[in-house]
């Protein structure tokens, strides 16, 4: 059930990035939802699906970006890694492993599709790209990251209901 | 006893006719007006409390009345709102549509198709837009992409039903252009912020600020003379090989909604063509 609603789920975020989020824009950084649901997805506790959700996602925004599918793939992967070991780290306090996954999940996925530009001969300029791109998404990220992690908190304890010990 | 009651009831109706003939003339105006005064203020009072007690009773009704009427008024605002907003944006779009015509007009040799556009690459680093448009209504791979104003960029990526275009703006995107001014050819190329900037142009061309860029035709990717925008500055340094310029795009890009498609035009690759890299 958890692996399947990944599918709408993610589906409605790619869609609403795509239409909407992509137009609002920091200085040249724009937040990325996709990657705040799916770590927020993987902070929660009681979540064992992150890595089905991580992949979902890399296969769907694959159909609409322009960077290269194996970049974004394993962006998605790599941010999902990360934040299942944030949670590990700080699994008594998954807002903050949130916020801490949120930042390192915006630079992770930035410094792949850096890497992955070049590699396709595109001038990315890295000084001028961490500046005016990396550190508004950065800072867009974590304004998002509050409110998505409770509304994915919810869908959480939706589908995964806290056992009562009877 | 008889002419007694005739002459009393004789000197009664003259007296009545006289007060008539008084009341009809004014004269007892005064005079009534202090009499009916304390009956006007009774029933001025007794009419003010059974308005008092009629609207107790009736208000109610009323208030349900006035509210259903409300609430059926207010349906109405919202509808004829909702009326407008639609008007607005259908006038919007009908003007969008009549200067994408007038190009179409002035570049009768191009076959267009409409588009609009959908969705924009969720990159900060890409400049690409997905348009409704895809190969099920003839959309290749390549094919240019122009709005009223001039070049938007080239058809990347076809789906049945979608595409995603290459903006010029990309930091990917190169196109070979002609000055109009100087007639100096040169690339243009996008950058991550949007900006656009001419390179390769020749030391010895003449470029000035307001001179217009327009595509050049030059390796088969675009029609050539489609107007790109105009040139804000220019870079020249003695010890470098060419110069640069910075451009102004004729195009808003973040005003950006409908565009249409050179569906006539098939790119020429000439990969083949080049020497291969590393060959003398």
């Amino acid at each position: 059930m958890a692996i399947l609603i990944a599918i709408p789920v993610i589906g409605f975020v790619v869609i609403l990035q795509s239409a909407v989020l992509s137009q609002v824009r920091l200085l040249y950084g724009m937040v990325d939802l996709v990657l705040l649901v799916l770590v927020a997805w993987a902070v929660r506790e009681r979540v064992n699906t992150a890595w089905h959700w991580g992949f979902i996602a890399g296969v769907l925004v694959s159909l609409v970006t322009a960077v290269p599918a194996p970049a974004v793939m394993l962006s998605y992967l790599l941010v999902t890694g990360g934040a299942v070991l944030l949670k590990r780290i700080f699994w008594a306090r998954p807002l903050l492993a949130m916020v801490m996954a949120a930042i390192a999940g915006t630079l992770i996925s930035h410094g792949v599709s850096q890497v992955a530009l070049r590699l396709a001969n595109i001038p990315v300029p890295v000084v001028q790209a961490f500046n005016i791109v990396t550190l508004p998404s950065v800072l867009l990220n974590l304004l998002l990251a509050i409110p998505v992690f409770a509304f994915v908190s919810d869908l959480a304890n939706w589908l995964n209901p806290k056992e009562i010990e009877i | 006893m008889n002419s007694s009651r005739s002459f009393q009831t004789a000197t009664l109706a003259l007296v009545v006719i006289g007060i008539l003939l008084l009341a009809l003339g004014g004269y007892l105006s005064p005079l009534s007006r202090y009499a009916l005064a304390p009956f006007i203020g009774a029933q001025t009072w007794l009419a003010s409390r059974y308005q008092a007690v009629r609207d107790f009773i009736y208000a109610p009704r009323d208030v349900a009345l006035l509210s259903q009427q409300n609430a059926r008024l207010e349906a109405e605002i919202a509808r004829l709102q909702s009326q407008i907003i639609d008007l607005q944006q259908q006038n919007t779009q009908l003007q969008v549509l009549s200067a994408l015509l007038d190009f179409a007009s002035s570049h009768p040799e191009n076959e267009y198709l409409s588009a609009s556009i959908i969705g924009r690459d969720p990159s900060p680093f890409l400049y690409y837009v997905i348009i409704n448009r895809g190969s099920d209504d003839g959309l290749r791979r390549g094919m240019p992409v122009v709005s009223s104003q001039g070049l938007v960029g080239r058809v990347a990526a076809v789906t049945a039903n979608a595409a995603r275009v290459q903006l010029i703006t990309d930091p990917g995107m190169a196109v070979n252009i002609r000055l109009q001014g100087s007639g100096a050819e040169a690339v243009l190329q996008g950058s991550i912020t949007g900006e656009l900037t001419l390179t390769s142009i020749p030391q010895e061309a003449e470029v000035q600020t307001g001179d217009l860029v327009l595509t050049s035709g030059l390796g088969g990717n675009y029609p050539p003379n489609i107007l790109i925008g105009q040139v804000s500055g220019v870079r020249q340094s003695p010890v470098e090989l060419f110069q640069t310029a910075s451009i102004q795009p004729i195009v808003d890009f973040s005003q950006l909604d409908i565009v249409l498609v050179i569906v006539n035009f098939r790119p020429i690759d000439i990969t083949p063509l080049l020497p291969p890299s590393g060959a003398p």
